[in-house]
């Protein structure tokens, strides 16, 4: 174990409060009724291949993703499908969905089910690689990119490293940490896959250095695997967003506007590995995942896994959660996550966690003048200066927004937590994103 | 000291003299020669510059005009909103030409998801404009089409003519709009549109522009269009199309015969400045919409 | 159970906030403050006070009655401004004198250009300025500092000139340094504060103490002071030793006059300074050399204020033309 690194510049370190760090994962009991939408990956949504009234398995394919950036939807329950309609998701659009009623718990024969863990690979990459897409693996660290599509390296570029991130820097997020500790042989193995399918000798997994235990367990099992090396990093805020990640481990810096390929490596989340190791090794496709339930109006903060569709109503009555107090309940971390429009919502691929607010913190500090104080330039990670983006943002100017390289912004917030003035600094500049992004589409249309 | 004062003036009036004779002639050299009708129908027109014409101002405006009028003896398509089909006829004049008599459009707010229509179900705690707020959300309604209640429009009116209700949370069009387009672009949504102000200032539209199936558009707001398209069945101009599950009035063709509001049943259609109908007629109405038949 | 509230991410915020901030200069003056009161008795205390509710109560009246706006008077930025004009002005100014000081500091160089955070120069510096250009005798001729544990008094006389000011006479007269240096204060008196000047300029220690809290606090950042520093230490140092008779040394133009103040305080003015870290180099190298340069050949024996108000005009262009390392930008 090397001496602690981090990445470059900029960065903020809010407070930690793993408040459920030491609950260990929960099974959770089966809901009554599920709601799976069809699009729970970036890219194109999947095409629902059920009808209304069939009867389904646990891990049945109820949805195919067909375009190149898609992703497979299987059914995380068994029961007979309700209805395929529109319902509200996280950002209160409504969205396709299949409704499912849960009746009894029967798995499809092809999973294993044994308990035991099958360490030999044997499948090729260009297999393992299939079996990925088929399984319906995504990025489990929140943006649910198409998993098997980062393992497809682009013609002319070469993969050097495969970067596992077991940082987890969000405050409050636990999920990671806990699937470290508890299936630490088991993130190895998938990582063990990953390599191989994406054609590298080397793999990195880095952790925070707010969870030693972690990191020496993974250390200990890392052993067996000397192509893997785990690396302790020090805590700061954004270390789990992939081109910091990768210039914190290797000082490599993601040339702007690209991809980590660039720079020869991959990053997938260590969920994404424990299910990739489920996916490959035991033919089991992406039906549950561990979900982080926590916050202050939360009396027993726990860690959850939960079958994909589950309502999260039914996760907050677990965890005893005092809803009267509760002003704002986030889906994801604090400093990442979406505010959600209503508790009708079902958990997705991309829920790591549930994140209450009372209803003080919930309002934000009242805005007032921008003072020049420049705090948010020597935050922003990417080396932006987020006092004039918000600026021209404000006042419509859209030209020197994108001179300004706003599209680079990875939107990690870090500015507009450290503002003083209390000023929505990131509001402005995702309007601005927004808005250049339709003049950069435009203009390549014409 | 008089020989001082002598040389002094002296001095000062040759230079003035001097940089009188080179002043002028460096303006012969750099003058611009630009068409004088530009400027004479410039007089003429409001002075407003507020875009509406679609240049940028009245000056930019006039340049348009002479140009169109020279290249194609027309000034068709041309038209000032703010001065209206006087202004026109007076630079058709000008240019000795004939104006075409374009029919006076005005501002329409296509949303009635006030807030005792469309009760909201989450708070908004961030900057207060629409364009943030639709870049968020759906909207604390739930309706992703419908208006946001930030007064994006308001802000964007030059000429007073648009303001924010503070009992429905929903923007009124006052009479004096001049139908610039300025509110129409600043509604992140589309919910603003420019119609025909129409025969005695009447109109009849729809007021509403959800696109969702009539179950859950009805869920988050009461009187929402569901497409059902019963008004499209009993208007005999064929003015009106339903197209993802709403309809659309088309104002060149509808004739104001009132057909269809009467048939909506969510009350989605709107009839501006119409005289109230008589009570037979109103008695007549609610048995047809609660399905009582004689 | 209530409405729900949605915003956009990130949910949580720092504690840090404007009047965090604000009031966080003001404690860091406060050393400086007291050692004033100490050597410049009742005099300055007055001169503080007058200053600093002046200050709050110009900023007070318009934008209650002129702006008919929000009351900001309690984040502490009219606080700091008075305290500033206060140490930049000399102990036995006439009340009335730092009332119209206060006056162009707030309603001219601040509240009329939009208030908090529009004000393209140091609102207390350009109070400051005004107040020499108008009223030049009055702010040049400084109360005698008082003796220190009561020892002999510097001299017998009640006003006296600063060091600087018997420095640049002496050497316009055509002495050299050495015959200079026995008439101006040692190293040791002008560190403590036993020197004649403005409220704030007398004590260096007081003032780095000041400093260090702020540092602490991450109120400042060190890019301003320490390029300030360099550059003074760097220009003086040449000339010093081309020419130690006609030259000071370069500690001797760090501790006297404004310069620890102007370092620190005045030139760290987050409002009227570049935004990014190299351009507060650019700033701090560009606030020394114009100090150094008035300092040696200008009219003026100080040229701590005159020469952070020129780098406040350059901010904007500083802004403009250094910008941040961008992350992962391809150099082509």
């Amino acid at each position: 174990m090397c001496a602690l690194k981090t990445f470059r510049s900029g960065g903020v370190h809010p407070t930690e409060n793993k408040l459920s760090e030491e609950s260990s994962i929960e099974v959770f009991p089966l809901p009554r009724q599920v709601s799976i939408p069809v699009n729970q990956n970036l890219g194109a949504p999947g095409i629902p291949m059920v009808n209304k009234g069939d009867t389904v398995k646990v891990g049945q394919l109820i949805a195919k993703g067909e375009a190149f950036i898609s992703s497979n939807v299987h059914s995380s329950v068994s029961g007979k499908v309700l209805k395929i309609d529109d319902m509200i998701d996280q950002t209160g659009f409504r969205r396709k969905a299949v409704v499912i009623k849960v009746e009894g718990d029967e798995w499809e024969l092809s999973i294993d089910r044994s308990p035991g863990i099958r360490k030999e690979l044997t499948l090729a990459r260009e297999e393992i690689i299939k079996k990925i897409h088929d399984m319906g693996i995504v990025g489990m660290g929140g943006a649910t990119f198409p998993s098997h599509v980062k393992l497809m390296v682009p013609d002319g570029k070469k993969a050097e490293f495969l970067i596992i991130n077991g940082v987890e820097c969000e405050p409050y997020l636990t999920a990671d940490h806990r699937l470290m500790l508890e299936k630490g042989e088991e993130v190895l193995i998938g990582t063990m896959i990953l390599m191989k399918g994406l054609g590298v000798e080397k793999a990195i997994i880095g952790i925070e250095n707010n969870k030693p235990e972690a990191i020496r367990h993974m250390t200990e099992l890392s052993k067996q695997y000397p192509n893997i090396s785990i690396q302790a990093l020090k805590v700061r805020y954004p270390q789990g967003g992939e081109k910091q990640l990768i210039n914190a481990l290797l000082g490599r810096e993601v040339p702007s506007g690209k991809l980590p390929i660039e720079v020869g490596c991959v990053v997938n989340n260590v969920g994404t590995a424990f299910a990739v190791y489920e996916a490959v090794q035991k033919n089991k496709p992406l039906i549950e995942r561990i979900v982080t339930v926590t916050g202050k109006t939360v009396k027993k903060p726990s860690n959850f896994l939960v079958r994909i569709g589950t309502p999260v109503q039914e996760l907050l009555e677990r965890v005893q959660a005092d809803l009267e107090i509760t002003g704002k309940v986030v889906s994801g971390g604090p400093m990442m996550g979406k505010a959600l429009n209503s508790l009708e919502v079902p958990v997705v691929k991309g829920t790591s966690g549930l994140l209450l607010f009372t209803e003080v913190d919930s309002s934000r500090t009242e805005m007032k003048a921008c003072i020049r104080c420049g705090r948010c330039v020597r935050v922003c990670p990417m080396g932006l200066e987020p006092i004039l983006l918000a600026q021209y943002s404000e006042n419509n100017m859209w030209d020197m927004a994108e001179a300004n390289l706003v599209m680079d912004c990875m939107e990690c917030g870090s500015c507009h937590y450290t503002c003083p003035s209390g000023r929505p600094l990131l509001d402005y500049i995702r309007l601005g994103k927004n808005k250049v992004g339709q003049n950069i589409r435009n203009r390549g249309k014409k | 000291m008089d020989s001082i004062l002598i040389l002094a003036v002296v001095s000062l009036s040759t230079i003035g003299l001097v940089s009188a004779v080179v002043l002028y002639f460096v303006a012969q050299e750099f003058k611009v020669i630009e068409d004088p009708g530009i400027g004479i129908v410039e007089e003429s027109l409001p002075a407003a510059n507020c875009g509406g014409c679609g240049f940028a101002g009245c000056r930019n405006f006039a340049e348009a005009l002479v140009k169109k009028a020279e290249d194609e003896k027309s000034i068709e398509g041309l038209n000032c909103p703010v001065g209206g089909s006087d202004v026109m006829k007076k630079v058709a004049a000008i240019l000795g030409l004939v104006a075409s008599e374009a029919e006076p459009l005005i501002a329409v707010v296509r949303c009635n998801g006030s807030f005792g229509h469309a009760p909201a179900k989450v708070k908004y705690d961030g900057p207060g404009t629409c364009a943030f707020a639709h870049n968020l959300y759906a909207g604390t309604s739930g309706c992703a089409y419908g208006c946001l209640g930030l007064g994006d429009c308001v802000v964007s009116c030059n000429f007073d003519a648009i303001f924010m209700e503070p009992e429905t949370g929903l923007p009124v069009v006052k009479e004096n709009c001049i139908a610039c387009g300025a509110c129409v672009k600043a509604c992140p949504r589309g919910i603003i549109e420019l119609r025909t102000k129409g025969k005695k200032d009447r109109r009849i539209y729809v007021c509403c522009v959800n696109e969702e199936k009539g179950g859950p558009a009805r869920k988050n707001c009461s009187v929402a269009c569901i497409g059902c398209g019963k008004c499209v069945e009993v208007c005999p101009f064929e003015a009106i199309t339903l197209i993802e599950n709403l309809a659309y009035i088309d104002f060149d063709k509808c004739k104001l015969c009132r057909k269809c509001t009467p048939v909506c049943p969510t009350e989605a259609i709107h009839e501006i400045n119409f005289p109230s109908r008589k009570e037979k007629e109103a008695e007549e109405l609610s048995n047809k919409k609660t399905g009582c038949v004689h | 159970m209530g409405l729900l509230t949605v915003s956009g991410s990130p949910h949580i915020h720092t504690d840090q906030s404007v009047p965090k901030i604000m009031y966080g200069v003001v404690i860091a003056m406060i050393p400086a403050m007291l050692v004033s009161f100490y050597f410049f008795g009742l005099g300055a205390a007055k001169v503080m006070l007058v200053s600093v509710l002046a200050c709050l109560f110009f900023e007070w009246v318009i934008q209650k009655y002129l702006l008919k706006g929000t009351l900001t008077i309690n984040d502490g930025s009219a606080l700091v401004t008075g305290v500033l004009l206060a140490f930049n002005v000399p102990s036995n100014l006439p009340v009335w004198m730092t009332i119209v000081g206060a006056f162009v500091a707030i309603a001219i160089a601040k509240m009329s250009f939009g208030g908090l955070g529009k004000n393209p120069f140091n609102p207390a510096l350009v109070g400051r300025v005004f107040l020499l250009m108008s009223f030049p005798v009055d702010m040049t001729t400084w109360p005698v500092p008082k003796a220190i544990f009561g020892g002999t008094a510097v001299t017998d006389a009640i006003t006296g000139p600063t060091t600087l000011g018997i420095v640049k006479e002496g050497l316009r007269a055509g002495k050299t340094v050495s015959e200079l240096l026995p008439q101006i204060p040692d190293y040791a008196r002008e560190l403590l504060g036993n020197q004649g000047g403005s409220l704030g300029e007398v004590s260096a220690i007081a003032l780095l103490i000041g400093a260090l809290y702020m540092f602490y606090k991450k109120i400042i950042t060190w890019h301003i002071p320490v390029s300030y520093i360099l550059s003074v230490v760097v220009f003086a140092g040449i000339f010093w030793l081309i020419n130690p008779e006609r030259y000071l040394d370069p500690l001797f133009h760090l501790i006297t006059g404004g310069m620890m103040l102007g370092i620190f305080y005045m030139a760290t003015d987050m409002v009227s300074s570049p935004v990014n870290t190299r351009g507060m180099l650019i700033f701090g190298a560009g606030c020394g050399i114009l100090t150094m340069i008035i300092r040696l050949w200008g009219g003026y024996p100080e040229g701590v204020s005159f020469a952070i108000l020129i780098m406040n005009a350059f901010t904007p262009l500083i802004n403009r033309s250094f910008k941040p390392r961008r992350f992962g930008l391809v150099k082509n």
